[in-house]
């Protein structure tokens, strides 16, 4: 499988690309318009600095190289489009040149992101499935005529649906560590489209590509890509060819559908937009910009990583960083805790949560990691902290969440082996699954205050030694 | 009485701009029947406009360089709550919740505006006879076109029904019709004047500019309406020029080239009075020679390239979604399609297809591309002429007014017409055509000054003695 993504991303300005109205979500139909916007004749466009900006530390975040830049128009009708044509970038982007590095260690190229205005809305009424062709009437929301948008294209790096649902992942996580934008997919504020060929192993040239649009989520996404590989290796394989040609994602049968072929592909008649200027940010602008970016996730991820002391392609590294813990973590190693202990604790038990005072993090690890708390234990001390904050010495006390002493454990599970002579035969015959009975039995015995692994520990010794 | 007069008289109380606004009402309903220049009389709104100017005349105020002076706007000019047609039918029904820069500009410099003026369609001709209204005609001549396309602009000045007009200039569209009606056009430098808010035919090359009886007048009103206009990213970030200051400053030691290629482009008459017109600033201390720029001949074929490659584009928004003429069809293509069919003219479609074709997929290099490169030249030849002389001087039409009807079955020879004033508008420079004698045939003849960009000031000090040659 061969994917290249391109990522429409809503900057997000205070006001539209090209005029003071308001770019926001949700608003009154029609309600953030003006001449500009709504492309009456005589309007004419002023760029928006912010979304300049916005757009430079996108491709600063993308390793791109922010170059002088030239808008051009693309012709097309289209009832959303007041102008009926978009104003876009065409040969001189903004940024070229650049790359996404994955969690998993794999990197995607980009080929550029360039800023360009977003259309209207569309919602076409009765009849058509929701398509122009074929309803009774549209209806056009204009608001989104002109918000800023810029469009991420990769190169054809990505060879499987998770790589795809990763880098739109990473992608998102960067538009909001930046501040570039929401990114939200559900609200259309980003939006991929996919282009998909496939080929057999080893072979260097591409396949035809089929471009799938309607895209909604990153689970779409990566149903999408699957069905698509599905569907065009099953014509390969019957001698067929694949068609280049634009294909539409229905979510609910699971399948795309053929929307128009290259041959009916619009001719855009690209020329430049002679009421801009070409576009050249001054070189302290730009030092400015790339100074004023905050650390991104691979970077965070591998600080994180190295704190810790893990490779940075654990899973639960992106995670932290994700949910934006990884200071917390680098805090609580600081204070003393285990790395890996403290990743999979706030992997785990803190994602979506408010994050807990770092010494106080710290202090659960330390006694978990010293046997004072079992791991039930210390994640119950964990999630009393998350809820009301406070010392988790008090709060284990207040829980009586005495460690127990080894020998109380050892009789425990001695006494447990004794009552079910036959379940320790099989478990020292070699039945491992059976551990978890006994440690049910033990932890059952000492209210649930005994330590798992301990428990598991004394199983194996007793059955090795006996 | 000219421009600069009324607004003098206004302001010293001397004369109402009632009284003024009514005496040009009062031409207008003596000949606009014959002569239709305009696409709307702004009667009612005129006079409440002059009684305004009038009150705060009475009450100490100065309303402004331009009080009380009545000025005819050409109707690609947006005016607020008020048609704006650009005499297509393809704008039935709009009206502008919006004022063009150039227009809030008059208003607040006390202008009384009159009226909205006859044009070519979408400013595409030479004659205001592309006009869904029907066309002008020539004041000196009724049989004649008054040139265009702001041919109702100058019409409505040279028959006193305004004393001055706007129009737009994208390939000559103020200085032909000026020449042939026998008044002053001008066409700043690009970006010296807003466009915001003028219907754009081909947005790299149109530019708004005055036409008045007089060269004083021009510079008056230039001084109102040009300066930076943050709306209009073309806009150059500078001050209006100071160009009344300078009109007795005389042309002692100006170098002015007599530009060849235009003079052989022309009828024998018409050159003639370019010579005259070399005499005479000769004859004021200019070093007159003679100057070529060889670029200029690729003009006419560029501009039908890029000009019409622009307004394809421009003009795709007319497509009956949100606004004006909407003819249904039995789905999204068919009701573009014939309400296209129906709100355009011939011209304006011939227009739109040969930009469509200029820019399409396989084609773009060889036409559109090739018309960049030679608008290149044109701008380096004339750099390489602004070396050596300060302002270049030639005919701006190549004959007088001709008949109505006598081209119009031709586009062609209807587009040499432009050939003068072309090359101006690809270079992105100013020129100004300003009445110098007459043809056999008793009609005004023009005489074209063309200066490197921003040099209005030079442009206007010769316009000035050229003037003063005559009288």
């Amino acid at each position: 499988m061969v994917v290249g993504l391109e990522v429409h991303c809503e900057l997000a300005t205070a006001t539209k690309l090209f005029c003071s109205c308001r770019n926001a979500f949700g608003d009154e139909p029609n309600t953030n318009v003006c001449p500009v916007c709504l492309g009456l004749p005589g309007s004419l466009p002023v760029l928006n600095r912010q979304a300049v900006e916005l757009a430079m530390r996108v491709g600063l975040a993308l390793h791109c190289s922010v170059e002088p830049s030239v808008f051009h128009r693309k012709n097309y009708f289209y009832p959303d489009m007041p102008k009926d044509y978009q104003v876009s970038q065409y040969d001189r982007p903004i940024n070229v040149g650049g790359f996404l590095d994955l969690p998993d260690g794999s990197r995607v190229g980009v080929t550029r992101a360039h800023m360009e205005e977003d259309t209207g809305k569309t919602t076409h009424v009765g009849g058509g499935g929701g398509r122009i062709h074929g309803a009774d009437h549209s209806l056009v929301d204009y608001n989104r005529a002109g918000v800023p948008l810029v469009e991420i294209v990769s190169e054809p790096d990505i060879r499987s649906s998770e790589q795809a649902k990763a880098y739109v992942n990473e992608l998102r996580a960067i538009l909001v560590a930046i501040g570039a934008s929401d990114a939200r997919m559900e609200e259309g504020s980003l939006r991929v489209d996919a282009n998909v060929s496939m080929r057999r192993a080893g072979e260097a040239a591409y396949g035809t590509r089929a471009e799938i649009k309607n895209l909604n989520s990153v689970r779409s996404l990566g149903r999408a890509l699957e069905h698509e590989a599905r569907r065009q290796v099953g014509l390969l394989e019957a001698g067929e060819a694949v068609v280049q040609e634009t294909r539409h994602w229905n979510e609910d049968e699971g399948r795309t559908s053929s929307m128009r072929s290259k041959e009916e592909a619009y001719d855009y008649r690209y020329f430049p937009e002679p009421d801009l200027v070409p576009l050249a940010p001054a070189a302290e602008w730009l030092a400015g910009v790339e100074a004023g970016l905050p650390a991104l996730p691979a970077a965070r991820r591998l600080a994180l990583a190295d704190a810790a002391g893990v490779p940075p392609t654990e899973p639960a590294v992106a995670t932290v960083v994700s949910q934006g813990l990884d200071d917390l973590v680098t805090a609580a190693v600081g204070a003393g805790a285990d790395g890996r202990l403290a990743l999979n604790r706030a992997a785990n038990e803190l994602a979506h949560k408010p994050a807990p005072e770092p010494v106080a993090f710290a202090k659960v690890l330390v006694m978990e990691a010293g046997g004072r708390l079992t791991a039930t234990q210390a994640k119950a001390v964990l999630a009393e902290l998350v809820a009301g904050g406070g010392d988790p010495e008090e709060i284990a006390k207040a829980k009586g969440f005495e460690a127990l002493g080894g020998d109380v454990v050892a009789e425990a599970v001695d006494a447990a082996i004794a009552a079910h002579p036959g379940e320790w035969e099989r478990y020292a015959g070699g039945e491992a699954k059976l551990a978890g009975f006994f440690v049910g039995k033990v932890m059952a015995a000492t209210a649930g205050k005994a330590d798992g692994k301990a428990v598991t520990g004394l199983l194996r010794e007793r059955s090795a030694n006996r | 009485m000219s421009a600069a007069g009324v607004a003098a008289a206004v302001r010293a109380g001397a004369r109402a701009a009632v009284d003024v606004v009514e005496e040009h009402l009062a031409s207008i309903a003596g000949r606009e029947d014959e002569l239709h220049a305009f696409n709307l009389v702004l009667a009612d709104e005129a006079r409440a406009a002059a009684e305004e100017i009038d009150r705060r005349v009475a009450a100490g105020e100065d309303p402004g360089p331009l009080a009380g002076v009545p000025v005819a706007l050409k109707d690609n000019l947006c005016t607020r709550g008020i048609a704006t047609t650009c005499s297509s039918r393809i704008l039935d029904g709009w009206r502008p919740p919006y004022d063009a820069t150039v227009v809030t500009r008059l208003r607040e410099a006390g202008a009384v505006l009159v009226g909205k003026t006859n044009m070519d369609e979408f400013a595409m001709g030479s004659s205001t006879e592309n006009s869904a209204f029907g066309p002008t005609r020539n004041p000196h001549d009724l049989s004649r076109v008054p040139g265009g396309s702001s041919g109702g602009s100058a019409t409505a000045v040279a028959a006193g029904f305004a004393a001055a007009a706007l129009g737009s200039d994208t390939g000559g569209s103020i200085r032909q019709p000026a020449a042939l009606c026998g008044v002053v056009g001008v066409k700043p430098t690009y970006g010296l004047v807003s466009r915001y808010g003028l219907v754009a035919f081909a947005s790299s090359l149109d530019q708004v500019g005055p036409i008045t009886t007089s060269v004083a007048d021009a510079a008056a009103v230039l001084e109102v309406i040009a300066g930076h206009d943050p709306a209009d990213s073309t806009s150059l970030p500078r001050p209006a020029p100071a160009l009344r200051a300078v009109l007795g400053e005389g042309v002692e030691g100006l170098r002015v080239g007599v530009l060849r290629e235009f003079v052989d482009a022309v009828d024998p008459e018409v050159a003639a009075r370019v010579t005259a017109a070399a005499t005479a600033l000769e004859s004021a201390g200019a070093k007159v020679d003679e100057a070529s720029v060889p670029a200029t001949t690729l003009g006419l074929s560029a501009y039908y390239l890029i000009a019409t490659a622009e307004a394809s584009s421009n003009l795709a928004r007319y497509d009956g979604v949100r606004y004006g003429l909407r003819v249904d069809g039995d789905d999204i293509t068919s009701m573009y399609g014939a309400t296209r069919a129906a709100g355009f003219g011939a011209e304006v479609k011939r227009r739109i297809m040969l930009g469509t074709y200029a820019l399409s997929a396989g084609y773009y290099d060889a036409y559109y591309g090739q018309a960049q490169k030679a608008r290149t030249l044109i701008i380096r030849d004339f750099d390489a002429a602004y070396g050596s002389y300060d302002l270049l001087l030639a005919p701006t039409t190549p004959t007088t007014a001709f008949e109505l009807g006598a081209k119009a079955g031709d586009p062609l020879t209807m587009y040499l017409s432009d050939v003068c004033t072309i090359p101006s508008n690809l270079a992105g420079h100013p020129a100004m055509s300003l009445p110098y004698g007459r043809g056999g045939d008793g009609l005004p003849i023009g005489v074209q000054l063309l200066a490197p960009a921003l040099g209005e000031a030079t442009m206007f000090r010769a316009a000035a003695v050229l003037e003063a040659s005559l009288a």
